[in-house]
């Protein structure tokens, strides 16, 4: 895990130093470097650490990462933990319900489909989630943000909170309306995959001979769903669950750009154009933790569900 | 010899297809048929193998009956139990009752669920903890192999851990689909001595196998199955002499046999898409005449049955 975040952060910053980003300009600002004498310019140079090779220019970093110093954002003008602190609040809790809403129905409906492979239901979720899964995130975000926010008016176009409202007059209640919309648009992308998947593990399970047999011991349809179906759909539906992080990640990227909510992945855009340098390399070195994470704990879990994987480990 | 026995099943000129894409042509369909014209009774008690070699059909017999055939399969014929035809409806509800199968290998075990549970096929109550002990007792198996895994089980136990989930009810008719593959001999005769047991007790024992020999030492009649077809019944003692059996093929089956100087015949079964026309067997067999490319009937021929053109003649010519 630590090799990983090494060698992420070692690309990121390769990436970045690649780039034409001067940190003059970037920290200064255009106008105010063209006033400067040539002496103020190489005090800051040397203050920026302009010309520095870049290894000498990233053990800085990292050392100062490692003991949480994450640098200051240039755009936001506050210490980077603390912009991402807020940021990641927002996104997590859109996250989150993306993740549960999407994993829940894309069970379900991988489910129902796989029972009744070529039946009319298996056609139209098939259907449902093929559609889906070629609709483009931001579209679809469109989409629902003119049905809803502006010919329905029932729900807000964007951001996270009410426009003209003091933060402390912000209740809870507003927090949730202005996520609903956001949360929907990332659930309902991920159900598609989701169900697409399980629903073919679920054809491989009603086509096993375990379940031939258990057919021929006359167990009806429910019993061998709820004895044999939930249980061997698990461990694939497992992975597949702790996989989508990384896709609800992205996907967030591009939905809180459609509705101007200020989550992570608005900050990554804003970082990115405007030059912010430290915040983009938090938000990259934050964003590998999660998806790494996620397929971690998939393997972990793995190892205490299959007793395939469970009962060989205690042996050797 | 078992004639005042009540016949549990009996299979009339079964015939199973499958709807197939004709190859390369895409929409097209066509129907594949696997077997043709098969026919088998069981009586009570009676322990009656079905012999072939594999790709013949054999296993699909066994999924038709209990009505387990894909979507794609088609069944035509008539089969019925107990005196009564065995409708789709019927053997929904007599599978896992009355009418029960042993599959061919620990695979049709759910892998993720234990042994003990599985045998019980879901029921909890008490009643089923006893019966389930008890079989495991019957067959040597220590409890603490309720507890394990399928992939824990070695091939002997898994073989005695499919006959007790096949045991959990009464049945009157069990369908044993190769169940000695994987086996060595020693415990392939046990198992097929446990087989020969449950028919003792009074039950019908329809066993589905590629081993002529073994099947010789416990069954009570043997039906030799060739190419998706039946092509001679024949009690088991008629096994035991060239002489005795109709058709040529089982007379190459029984030369076969190590101890009867391990003989073989040119050529392979032929597969279904390229049979020949009347008997399956005619392109292989020594007495082909121009009678073998018609439709052979299923004639009964002493206390067995055959499906040859020859050994009709053989017969009239004896008689």
């Amino acid at each position: 895990m630590i090799l990983l975040v090494i060698g992420v952060s070692i690309a990121a910053f390769l990436l970045i130093s690649a780039s034409p980003i001067d940190p003059l300009q970037a920290n200064v600002g255009q106008a105010a470097l063209g006033s400067m004498s040539q002496e103020q310019i190489e005090k800051l140079q040397e203050y920026w650490g302009v010309g520095q090779p870049p290894m000498e220019r990233y053990l800085a970093w990292a050392g100062d990462f490692i003991r949480g110093d994450m640098g200051t954002s240039l755009l936001y003008r506050q210490s980077v933990s603390a912009v991402i602190a807020v940021k990641l609040g927002n996104s997590l809790f859109l996250m989150i319900t993306a993740w549960i809403l999407s994993g829940f129905f894309g069970l379900v409906l991988g489910i129902i489909s796989g029972m009744n492979e070529g039946k009319f239901v298996d056609k139209a979720v098939k259907g449902y989630c093929l559609v889906i899964a070629s609709t483009p995130a931001f579209w679809l975000a469109l989409l629902l943000l003119m049905i809803f926010g502006v010919w329905l008016k029932v729900l807000p176009i964007g951001l996270s909170v009410p426009i003209g409202v003091e933060a402390s007059g912000v209740t809870f209640m507003d927090r949730l309306r202005h996520a609903i919309l956001p949360a929907v648009t990332l659930s309902i992308t991920g159900v598609s995959n989701i169900a697409l998947h399980t629903r073919e593990k679920m054809i491989d399970v009603m086509e096993s001979e375990y379940v031939l047999f258990a057919r021929a011991r006359g167990e009806s349809r429910w019993s061998i769903l709820k004895n044999h179906g939930l249980r061997n759909i698990l461990l694939p539906a497992m992975t597949l669950q702790f996989a989508s992080i990384s896709e609800i990640f992205g996907g967030s990227v591009l939905v809180e750009q459609v509705f101007s909510y200020p989550g992570l992945g608005q900050a990554a855009v804003t970082a990115g154009l405007g030059s912010d340098v430290p915040l983009l390399m938090a938000i990259t070195i934050i964003s590998a933790l999660f998806v790494f994470g996620g397929n971690f704990i998939a393997n972990v879990l793995y190892g205490i569900v299959d007793p395939r994987i469970r009962k060989g480990a205690k042996e050797r | 010899m078992k004639n005042g026995r009540k016949t549990i099943l009996e299979i009339k000129n079964m015939s199973i297809s499958f709807k197939q894409y004709a190859e390369k042509k895409g929409t097209k369909q066509i129907d594949l048929p696997v077997i043709r014209d098969l026919s088998v009774t069981i009586k009570e008690g009676e322990m009656v193998a079905v012999v072939g070699s594999s790709g013949s059909g054999k296993s699909l017999l066994a999924h038709g009956v209990l009505g387990l055939l894909p979507y794609n399969g088609k069944m035509e014929g008539k089969i019925s139990y107990c005196g009564k035809p065995l409708t789709p409806k019927k053997v929904e509800k007599l599978r896992g009752n009355e009418i029960v199968l042993v599959p061919q290998s620990v695979s049709y075990l759910d892998p993720l669920m234990k042994v003990g549970a599985q045998v019980r096929g879901g029921r909890k109550d008490a009643a089923a903890k006893e019966r389930s002990r008890e079989l495991f007792r019957r067959y040597g198996l220590e409890e603490s192999v309720e507890d394990l895994y399928p992939f824990e089980l070695s091939g002997g136990m898994a073989r005695r851990v499919l006959i007790c989930t096949a045991l959990m009810k009464n049945p009157k008719l069990v369908i044993a689909d190769e169940p000695t593959p994987g086996l060595h001999l020693e415990a392939a005769r046990q198992t097929l001595s446990d087989f020969r047991a449950i028919a003792d007790q009074g039950a019908g024992v329809l066993l589905i196998t590629h081993d002529l020999e073994l099947a010789m030492e416990v069954a009570d009649r043997i039906v030799v199955f060739y190419a998706g077809t039946t092509i001679e019944e024949a009690s088991a003692d008629d096994f035991r002499q060239e002489d005795t059996l109709r058709h040529p093929y089982s007379r190459a089956l029984h030369r076969a046999i190590p101890q009867n100087g391990f003989g073989y015949i040119e050529g392979t079964q032929p597969y279904v898409k390229d049979m020949p026309e009347g008997c399956p067997f005619g392109p292989r067999c020594e007495g082909f005449c121009e009678e073998c490319q018609k439709d052979i009937p299923w004639v009964k021929s002493g206390n067995g049955y055959v499906r040859c053109i020859g050994s009709l003649e053989a017969g009239r010519m004896r008689a």
